[in-house]
């Protein structure tokens, strides 16, 4: 479904991917581990179509289609989702108002019906129970004061919403006690399906003991150095990132 | 391209067919002649049909109106205005200046107030709304052109009719209020009003009367040269309630066109005044060509106890907007409030605040301004809050907010605090921010495209004041922002 050659991308002339290569088919869960610094969050900021980023060199696509000809936007419609590290706020606009907008939007564009705000309170409703996300959350500022687990389980319910076919997530787990770790698997666990990947972004094994990957991916210096099963995780946990700082220096 | 900065290439790209108002209605006048003297004065009394007084009130401000200067302390930047080279008086041909019904009123004139989506008609209703009822007054060029509801409401006491009509009917409660509020001598563009004013609504609601439906006043500026110089006043008795909205539009014109209106307010007291506006005169071109010079004097006096008076503005339009709606707190316990949602976009400059002046005893004024600031235009938000000796506890909060829109715009905020007494408390809160790419990103990682995603955040950040409008009309406020922005994002 997503795959990605030789994929070259920079930020301000300073090249930060420099021939990444990626498969990931329907149904999989990929976790991509790997040192600060080595690119990961670049690679799912260049995936979503950030400004700012500059490919220079080789492909992405989705379901066979170029990523990296459209615009953010319709990235997203196409079904890519990225969960932020870091969410952002965007104050008096209800979390409820949000979603409506986003979902609609990418209805629109699909050239479905919108979704009427009966049936569409019905359905974030149930999404949002699992989640523990409160009906006052949701009439809330999108992001604005939530503590960080909360921000994460947001990231999670939109993920829910928009059913998208690809979602990357991006150090879910950074900023979360063992608790919200656990209610954020579990939500994206649900979401698991056969017509649906994942790449997972994490620079600790921890967050795999929730989200337990297909295939484990070692990424040092822009690209993926390194590929196994689940045991590569525990492998890298026991042993750490030295190996591969040191080559990254 | 970052999305911001291709925002910012497609606000350089703004062009006026966004303003959707822009239509002249082909309408024959009658024009006074050009330029200002004791006889075009007299001329427009004359057409007016007024009384000796009114007369020697307009001629008095006349005279001392030529012994003054046009004001340039504003951040405001224009080509000197050739006060001879303007039409001061523009009424359709044939409307007479007594009140007609709507029976007599030209189709032509009809047509237009129904394109611009007001309804002329007493059993409409504006758009999307149901069971509310709006009365409306239409001003087109320098006569209004039908009131509505007009019996409704005198049967509930409420006076609401042109304030030609009141000058000539209601003479005892024009003489004492007009010019109560803002003195004929008050500065130069009231003093000019004063000289030659043409139309505008009164409202008069009697003691203890809570007026059965909204009011409203649409103003259209049609003729070319012509300056339009409405005068409105009104006066809620002893514990009356009215709230009422003014709507403006013109068409584009190459040319400047001068809009010079004073609107007066009176509160006795535990009367209540909410006083809504929709500003959307025609903005001029990308370049800064045409659009209404809009010069604006507002005052509302908290005369009594426990009066209170909000206003609640929506800039979107104009080249030049110098307008500060102001309270004078009066009466002991007196509020005052001021909601503005202030939005400039291509050349636009705006200059726009408030006075919250405390003279009275426990007296508490709260402001609440967002600007939003695009293209390359100049928006500033300039206010006073002052307290007298006497304004024992007088209290102020002030929530001053600006939002950049792309990187050739600006937004200052230059507010002025003066308290005579210690126990006065005032509380100053401003902030000033972009929206920044980051956001953008998330909200087109959603899905949303540049133009929603803008048009999100801007409706989050004027989120405060949009809920002080009347429920109808912060509906079409909303849209009226999405449009004003739509250059900014394609």
């Amino acid at each position: 479904m997503l795959s990605i050659k030789n994929l070259h991308a920079s930020i301000e002339d300073k090249p930060i991917l420099r021939g990444l290569d990626l498969e990931v088919k329907a149904g999989e869960v990929h976790a991509i581990m790997g040192p600060n610094g080595s690119g990961k969050s670049t690679l799912s900021y260049v995936l979503a179509g950030k400004p700012d980023y500059e490919v220079t060199d080789g492909s992405a696509t989705l379901e066979g289609e170029d990523l990296l000809a459209l615009e953010a936007d319709e990235r997203a419609i196409r079904g890519l989702f990225l969960a932020f590290q870091y969410p952002l706020e965007i104050p008096g606009v209800a979390t409820m108002t949000f979603l409506k907008t986003a979902l609609n939007a990418q209805r629109r564009a699909r050239g479905e019906d919108e979704l009427p705000t009966p049936a569409f309170m019905k359905l974030v409703r149930e999404k949002a129970d699992g989640l523990g996300i409160s009906t006052d959350m949701l009439k809330r500022g999108l992001n604005v004061g939530f503590s960080g687990g909360e921000k994460k389980r947001n990231e999670v319910l939109q993920m829910a919403l928009l059913e998208p076919k690809l979602c990357v997530l991006d150090e879910t787990d950074s900023g979360l006690d063992i608790d919200a770790l656990k209610i954020v698997s579990e939500g994206v666990n649900a979401l698991r399906a056969k017509n649906r990947g994942f790449v997972v972004i994490t620079h600790y094994q921890r967050l795999l003991d929730h989200i337990r990957p297909d295939i484990v991916h070692v990424m040092a210096k822009g690209r993926i150095v390194r590929t196994g099963g689940p045991e590569l995780a525990h492998e890298l946990e026991a042993q750490g990132y030295a190996a591969y700082a040191a080559d990254a220096a | 391209m970052p999305a911001v900065q291709e925002t910012v290439a497609r606000v350089r790209a703004i062009d006026v067919d966004q303003y959707k108002y822009g239509f002249v209605t082909d309408i024959e006048s009658d024009l006074a002649e050009k330029g200002l003297s004791e006889d075009t004065v007299r001329f427009i009394s004359m057409k007016k049909c007024e009384p000796e007084w009114m007369l020697e009130w307009r001629l008095e401000a006349y005279r001392r109106w030529r012994t003054m200067t046009e004001p340039n302390w504003a951040r405001v930047d224009y080509p000197p205005i050739d006060y001879e080279d303007l039409y001061y008086y523009a009424a359709p041909k044939g409307t007479k200046s007594g009140p007609q019904t709507l029976a007599d009123v030209d189709p032509e004139l009809l047509r237009t107030y129904e394109k611009l989506g007001i309804p002329l008609v007493e059993q409409e209703i504006l758009a999307g709304v149901e069971q509310r009822r709006v009365a409306v007054d239409a001003v087109f060029d320098s006569v209004s052109v039908a009131t509505t509801f007009k019996e409704e409401l005198s049967k509930a006491g409420v006076i609401f009719c042109p304030i030609s009509e009141a000058i000539r009917e209601h003479p005892e409660l024009v003489k004492k209020y007009l010019g109560s509020v803002v003195p004929t001598s008050d500065n130069f563009f009231a003093t000019l009003n004063s000289a030659v004013f043409s139309d505008g609504s009164f409202v008069y609601v009697p003691k203890g009367v809570r007026c059965p439906m909204e009011l409203s006043t649409y103003f259209r500026i049609n003729e070319k040269n012509t300056g339009q110089f409405e005068r409105t006043l009104i006066i809620a008795d002893e514990g009356a309630y009215v709230s009422y909205l003014e709507g403006c539009t013109a068409p584009m014109r190459d040319e400047n066109q001068l809009h010079a209106a004073v609107v007066e307010l009176v509160a006795l007291d535990d009367a209540e005044i909410k006083y809504s506006t929709v500003q959307n005169w025609y903005p001029g071109d990308a370049e800064g060509k045409g659009g209404i010079y809009n010069f604006v004097t507002k005052r509302g006096d908290c005369r009594g106890k426990n009066s209170k008076i909000s206003w609640t503005q929506v800039e979107t339009g104009s080249a030049i907007t110098w307008k500060y709606p102001s309270c004078v707190l009066r009466g002991d316990g007196s509020r005052g409030e001021f909601y503005s949602i202030a939005i400039s976009n291509g050349r636009q400059q705006v200059d726009s605040g408030t006075k919250m002046i405390h003279l009275g005893k426990n007296t508490t004024s709260k402001i609440i301004s967002k600007g939003i600031s695009a293209g390359k235009s100049q928006n500033t938000y300039r206010g006073l809050v002052s307290a007298h000796r006497k304004a024992t506890n007088a209290r102020n909060f002030t929530n001053c907010d600006s939002l950049l829109i792309g990187h050739d715009c600006g937004a200052h905020t230059v507010p002025y605090l003066e308290a005579k007494t210690s126990t006065a408390v005032f509380e100053h809160e401003a902030t000033t921010s972009k929206i920044s790419e980051d956001q953008m990103f998330y909200c087109q990682q959603r899905g949303l495209s540049e133009e929603e995603a803008v048009a999100l955040i801007v409706n989050g950040f004027v989120k405060d004041v949009l809920q002080q409008l009347p429920m109808e009309f912060a509906v079409e406020a909303q849209k009226l922002i999405s449009i004003s922005l739509e250059g900014s994002v394609g």
